[in-house]
């Protein structure tokens, strides 16, 4: 990304994007998820270009992006496998079943797998309590999760 | 013959997409909320002779012998009866939650013959501070868990003058065990948009803010279209409904932040800054948003407005108990056998919501605890589940309501672990405003670790640090995470003592 993150391309795709937000009522938070929806993380070089565009610092910018967890500073794997780690999937053995995913997949929260393909990423609360333990990855939810099913879904995947 | 199957997110991560897209071979399905029955997802209903039927849990492998069972009505395993007749949904009060399940929630022909309009237009009718006057009297108090009554708030807003004023939806629902926001914007959208223009008119707002959380991509989807059709069915724009009266509302979306549930950090984090806590005074009511005067409510509480406006504030006062008046969404979740929303008049005990009407737990085993309000919610011991739902009642009991989401534990719940758990979750979550909460939740953990080892010592240290937590912390992070915390300290004293030796495992 480091290479295509200064070519045309990238300026003209973040101009686009600052622009469709630029006049709303807070448009940075709007701006940053399109960014991470065309890139799949906040290139560092797009945050004194935001900044400039928004009248802000880009010390602001930055505090903003390393603010919420939602936004990376580096690119996930293709597919990202968010498992609940919330209370009530605790207490249908959430704990266990992260676990369990991690010896099977090999990685920690937070990393990838080595062929790039799968982010393993806790998650506080997808809101399916009264069936946890719960994951999501992509558009796909997962309630009363196990083992087999995660592996199924991350299968389906191709991830 | 029409079959529905839920697009509720709890549906859908049980199968609900896969049964919908078996049986459109053979019907016309619609996409409805959930009843919320989770533990009956998916749940597919059929019409026979204008009655709706139920069958649940369906697997995506039994469509194909349910094809033909949906239009006969023979016996099956799956079939449950009337779905109105089940004991689940009779004993409940739907007055919020009433269209939810029942229709599909993107079309307003659905929404209107259900009641739909009928709040917003006598709105309308009786003019901006007759409507405040209605929500005063109807008791209504924070759904978010704060309490605070809704009528005030609005009235502030209202008296406050501005060249602009806002309308901002709480919907940042981050509590474990709580789903009812998210089940209210896939399920009837509409209510909640009919309740941000109710608000509007009466505080003379003519712009909102839907703050979803990331986490809920579906509520989004669903509360997106939703207000595209408001739009096109006037009751979004420059003419609420041909009135004089204008509101336009958007959605925003969080970006994975707990604390941003907060009402001064959504306002923060709405305004793209970080979303850190904002000192009060000033109070948000009358320099909220950009400054400007805005109500804050959450979600549950503007979805609530529709049926107070049309039945009246009277009517809806009528219910509940003490100072918790009229009907609470319940969300009952965790190791629970019957779990899901209940929508009921504050004041049953904990012992009928968590044994009756959730049967107890999934796994079978006794019950130890239930965390009542989400993470910063108190841990009630099984033995104390004689208190009434509301307000005061669990305060009474050092517990809160929060938005009232209920997690049920088994008695292989490790106490020590879970308050560790919640000082983790403060330490991660804390926007880093104030000391008790930034520096604190980090010694909590630490010196809940000391207590794992065999320290004695440690617990008085930890119960100062949560006395310091609960009073120096600007807002209710910092200053409620010790309610989970000295809630199992107090309640489970023995998990807390001795453990220097390696502990037995609770038997399995």
């Amino acid at each position: 990304m480091s290479h295509a993150a200064i070519s045309a391309d990238f300026s003209d795709r973040l101009d686009a994007i600052i622009a469709l937000h630029k006049e709303r009522e807070g448009p940075l938070l709007p701006i940053l998820h399109d960014i991470q929806a065309e890139w799949d993380y906040i290139p560092e070089e797009a945050q004194p270009v935001i900044a400039a565009a928004l009248g802000m610092t880009r010390a602001e910018v930055h505090g903003v992006v390393s603010f919420y967890h939602d936004f990376r500073d580096h690119p996930a794997g293709r597919h990202v496998l968010r498992l609940c780690r919330a209370e009530a999937c605790q207490s249908m053995g959430a704990d266990a079943l992260a676990d369990q995913v991690r010896a099977a997949l090999g990685i920690n929260f937070h990393e990838t797998t080595p062929d790039g393909r799968l982010t393993l990423e806790p998650v506080f609360c997808l809101g399916l309590c009264a069936c946890g333990p719960s994951a999501q990855m992509g558009d796909r939810l997962l309630g009363r999760a196990n083992l087999a099913k995660v592996q199924k879904l991350v299968a389906e995947a191709g991830a | 013959m029409r079959v529905w199957v839920p697009l509720d997110a709890a549906a859908k991560a049980l199968g609900a997409d896969e049964v919908a897209g078996a049986l459109a071979r053979d019907f016309d399905v619609t996409r409805n909320g959930t009843r919320g029955m989770i533990w009956l997802e998916p749940l597919v209903e059929v019409e026979r002779d204008g009655i709706r039927y139920g069958y649940g849990p369906v697997e995506p492998d039994d469509v194909a012998g349910l094809v033909d069972v949906l239009r006969s009505g023979a016996d099956h395993s799956l079939a449950l009866g009337p779905v109105e007749d089940l004991p689940w949904m009779k004993a409940q009060k739907r007055l919020t939650f009433a269209r939810v399940g029942v229709i599909d929630p993107l079309s307003v022909a659905e929404y209107e013959a259900q009641g739909g309009f009928a709040g917003l237009r006598r709105a309308i009718a009786l003019g901006p501070e007759a409507i405040v006057d209605e929500v005063t009297q109807s008791g209504l108090r924070g759904r978010g868990g704060a309490g605070f009554p809704t009528g005030i708030k609005w009235k502030t807003v209202a008296g406050a003058k501005a060249d602009q004023k806002y309308i901002v939806c709480n919907a940042d629902e981050g509590d474990s065990g709580s789903f009812a926001d998210r089940m209210l914007m896939e399920g009837d959208p509409l209510t909640l948009i009919e309740g941000m223009a109710i608000a509007g008119i009466a505080v003379g707002a003519t712009r909102g803010y839907c703050y979803i959380r990331s986490e809920y991509p579906d509520a989004i989807r669903v509360m997106e279209a939703a207000i595209t059709l408001a739009r096109e069915e006037g009751m979004l724009g420059a003419s609420v409904l041909g009135s004089a009266h204008a509101f336009d509302m958007e959605v925003r979306v969080g970006a994975g932040a707990y604390v941003c549930g907060e009402e001064t950090s959504l306002l923060n984090s709405l305004e793209g800054k970080r979303g850190t806590v904002r000192a009060k005074p000033p109070i948000p009511a009358l320099e909220g948003f950009l400054g400007k005067p805005t109500v804050v409510n959450n979600l549950i509480s503007l979805g609530t407005i529709p049926w107070i406006l049309a039945n009246g504030g009277a009517e809806y006062a009528k219910l509940g108990i003490g100072r918790s008046k009229g009907t609470i969404p319940i969300q009952i979740a965790g190791n629970v056998k019957h779990g899901g929303l209940f929508e009921a008049a504050f004041g049953l005990t904990l012992d009928q919501i968590i044994n009756e009407i959730g049967g107890g737990t999934a796994s079978g085993r006794p019950v130890k605890a239930a965390q009542v309000g989400g993470p910063l919610g108190a841990y009630i011991p099984a033995k104390d589940f004689d208190v009434p739902f509301g307000y005061e009642e669990l305060a009474g009991r050092e517990g809160l309501l929060g938005h009232a989401g209920i997690t049920v534990f088994d008695d292989s719940a490790d106490m020590l672990k879970l308050a560790r758990f919640a000082m983790e979750f403060c330490a991660v979550e804390s926007c880093g405003k104030c000391t008790p909460c930034r520096i604190g939740s980090v010694r909590g953990v630490e010196t809940i670790d000391r207590i794992a080892a065999g320290d004695a010592d440690a617990i008085p240290v930890l119960t100062d640090l949560c006395n310091t937590m609960k009073w120096g912390s600007l807002c209710a992070l910092g200053g409620f995470a010790p309610f989970p915390v000295m809630s199992a300290l107090t309640h489970f004293p023995d998990e807390f003592s001795g453990r220097g030796t390696p502990r037995k495992e609770a038997a399995e």
